[in-house]
């Protein structure tokens, strides 16, 4: 049965569902349980499921992160939800030092069912230190998987399929997507989780990005329609590791490559994708591979000057017209 | 304590409150965007604390530092700029809110990441200090923040290398919805001080004449060379965390009895949850600005007729700085990258 919900109530009801059926999985963070958590994704469950299952932590990201290290190691299946990605910052150490090295320091003894859930992205107008985008610094972590939910159905797969895995996993979500609707079938059987999907096909340019970037995607591509582009819009849903083949299989049929991020474009996650498919699709290609990145600049307070640092929809149209001249 | 400063400080607890009250309808209007923290009830501990401080001292604050910028010096007209995204404003519209900063007046920002604070403010300590120079630090904090590690290691390092740093709790109970006993395992925030022999004393954040003597006492400890002290000052905010959230998860009595400030009063029994109107707010009689206000009448410094004459001055004050915000231009984008390359000009590549 398909119905529409909203992106958090996807993820309340993947939380909902894995609680259910495991009472090894545990929920912390700040504000997740008396309070329902900052975008409602834990709305609830504090009272159905109590206090040791739905803890609200102190501001003590290093060590409540650390707290889910620890606990995976145990036997446990924790969701620490950490309220922004600014605030990942003070729990890298607990992700990137022991999370992403404890498995394959023990030779492959332990094994990490820890789900890092945390919001990220340029929202509206709350500045430098609250509007940073992560992907490119974990996507250097081997031993950690990246997934990025950009509609309800994904939040819905790929949150339960996370607290399933036994291997730690970050799930990069999107400040301005949690109120976004959409369709939702909880029966439909999942895809891989790292498996990217085609949203919109197209003959002319292969488009890659995800999260908020798909929704502008597609609208641009919608309006590239009617001047006769053809655009492939592919969500990568993924960014470690990456579906190269649904990408690589794209780029057979279209010849054009751009990459549509919401991160700064040094070093960003396009950085990396531009590098390996040039790699593996050089003579594949009728032209240079394009970036649409932010800024590389901190996010300024001012609005215009925000939404000037970032990617517009404006922007991807633009690129895409010169990449198809090109 | 001289009638002008006494008087000073009333002004700023006045143009505190009235300046965050404009603030929260500009925001409402949407000329204010993003996260707003707003001060109103924990007035007494900016205007106490910076009144006492020296302008040689340095102020690191958090992202609730409207009131603390302005009772520094920050002229009301730079912080509405900023608050509005303004190029006039004090961090040229690239801070917000959140990013207070003016040099000169050595009020070194405004940090939103909880805890953030502490290690700034023993760097710059660690600077004084090794210069020898009769500065201080005030380095705010909120109850929340004290469960971050900076805190601990922050405190360590300061007792240890004996820097002039002030640390200045502001206890109003809570961390977004989290109440302190939910939070703190000790939620008597001054005793923690001990842990790391930094003397430390709780104070009542909404008596204005405490908060000044407490600090004033406590900076001259720093000053003459005993480094670190550490003050808790128990207080309460009005209004929810920020301009998005309505501070639902609040028992009505507690509000109205801290808003009494008679803490004993608040027993939080089966009263329903939630943020009460302006009315009940009124109706909960006086707070620390109008026990101030009447103690101040009492000891005949301020008169029924200047009090009046005070609140329309900060009245003006205040309406010009939000006339002076709409009318500045907005910033572009090359303020954005000179503001990022600042430095680079002055560098000296070896
Ligand atoms: C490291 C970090 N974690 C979480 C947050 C989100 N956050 C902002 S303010 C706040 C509560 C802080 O409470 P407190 O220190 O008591 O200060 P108050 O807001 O009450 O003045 C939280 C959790 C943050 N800004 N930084
Ligand atoms: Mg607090």
């Amino acid at each position: 049965m398909t119905e529409r919900v909203k992106l958090w109530q996807a993820l309340n009801r993947a939380l909902d569902a894995e609680m259910a059926a495991d009472d090894a999985v545990f929920v912390l963070g700040e504000d997740v349980g008396l309070y329902g958590g900052s975008y409602r994704v834990t709305e609830g469950l504090y009272a159905r499921y109590g206090e040791w299952r739905v803890r609200d932590t102190p501001i003590s990201e290093g060590s409540f992160t650390g707290l889910g290290v620890g606990a995976a190691l145990a036997g446990a299946r924790p969701v620490v939800e950490i309220m922004t990605v600014n605030f990942a910052l003070l729990a890298l150490d607990a992700i990137i030092n022991m999370a992403a090295k404890i498995p394959f320091m023990s030779g492959g003894q332990f094994p990490m069912p820890l789900v890092v859930r945390t919001p990220g992205g340029v929202a509206r107008q709350l500045a430098a230190q609250h509007s940073q985008r992560l992907e490119h610094t974990l996507m250097n972590v081997p031993g950690l998987r990246i997934v990025t939910p950009a509609t309800p159905q994904d939040a819905w797969w790929q949150l339960r399929q996370a607290i399933r895995s036994d291997e730690p996993i970050v799930m990069l979500e999107h400040e301005l997507l949690y109120f976004d609707e959409g369709p939702l079938d909880e029966g439909l059987p999942p895809p891989p989780m790292h498996r990217a999907l085609v949203r919109r096909e197209g003959e002319d340019l292969t488009l890659l990005t995800y999260l908020k970037g798909v929704g502008q995607s597609l609208e641009a591509a919608e309006r590239l329609a009617a001047e006769g582009i053809s655009v492939e819009v592919i969500d990568l849903r993924s960014l470690r590791p990456i579906d190269w083949e649904r990408c690589m299989a794209s780029l057979e049929k279209t010849h054009r490559l751009l990459v549509v991020e919401e991160d700064c474009g040094f070093a960003g996650a396009g950085a990396e994708l531009v590098a390996r498919l040039s790699e593996r699709a050089f003579y594949l290609l009728d032209a240079p591979p394009r970036r649409v990145a932010g800024l590389d600049i901190p996010t300024p307070y001012n609005g215009r000057l925000e939404a000037a640092t970032i990617p517009q929809v404006d922007d991807i149209v633009q690129a895409a017209r010169e990449l198809c001249q090109a | 304590m001289e009638r002008d400063q006494l008087r000073a400080m009333l002004r700023d607890m006045l143009l505190a409150r009235r300046f965050e009250e404009r603030a929260a309808e500009e925001y409402t209007k949407g000329h204010i965007a993003g996260f707003l923290h707003l001060y109103p009830g924990e007035e007494a501990v900016a205007v106490g604390s910076l009144h006492a401080a020296e302008p040689s001292d340095w102020i690191v604050s958090t992202y609730r530092e409207h009131v603390h910028a302005m009772v520094r010096g920050m002229s009301p007209r730079a912080v509405m700029a900023e608050l509005f995204g303004k190029r006039t404003g004090c961090s040229r519209g690239m801070g917000g809110s959140m990013h207070l900063f003016d040099r000169a007046l050595r009020f070194t920002g405004g940090y939103a990441i909880v805890g953030e604070t502490y290690p700034v403010a023993i760097g710059i300590g660690y600077a004084v200090a090794m210069r020898g120079l009769p500065e201080a630090v005030l380095c705010f904090f909120g109850d929340g923040a004290v469960n971050q590690g900076t805190f601990h290691e922050s405190l360590n390092m300061a007792r240890l290398w004996n820097l002039p740093v002030l640390f200045l709790c502001e206890n109003n109970h809570y961390q977004i919805g989290t109440e302190i006993h939910r939070h703190s395992a000790v939620a008597e925030v001054y005793r923690r001080a001990c842990a790391y022999r930094i003397p430390a004393r709780r104070i009542d954040g909404m008596d204005v004449l405490a908060v000044y003597e407490a600090t004033r006492e406590a900076l001259a400890q720093i000053r003459a060379g005993n480094g670190p002290q550490l003050l808790e000052f128990e207080t309460y905010r009005f209004r929810g965390h920020s301009m998005s959230d309505a501070g639902a998860y609040r028992p009505r009595v507690e509000l109205e009895a801290w808003q009494r400030r008679d803490p004993l009063a608040a027993q939080p029994a089966a009263e329903a949850l939630g943020y009460p109107t302006q009315e009940q707010i009124d109706a909960a009689g006086e707070d620390c600005i109008g026990r101030f206000c009447r103690h101040l009448g009492r000891e005949g410094v301020v008169a029924e007729d200047e009090l009046e004459a005070l609140r329309r001055e900060v009245d003006e004050i205040v309406e010009d700085s939000v006339r002076f915000a709409l009318e500045s231009p907005e910033p572009d984008l090359q303020d954005a990258w000179d503001s990022l390359y600042a430095a680079r000009g002055k560098e000296v590549l070896l």
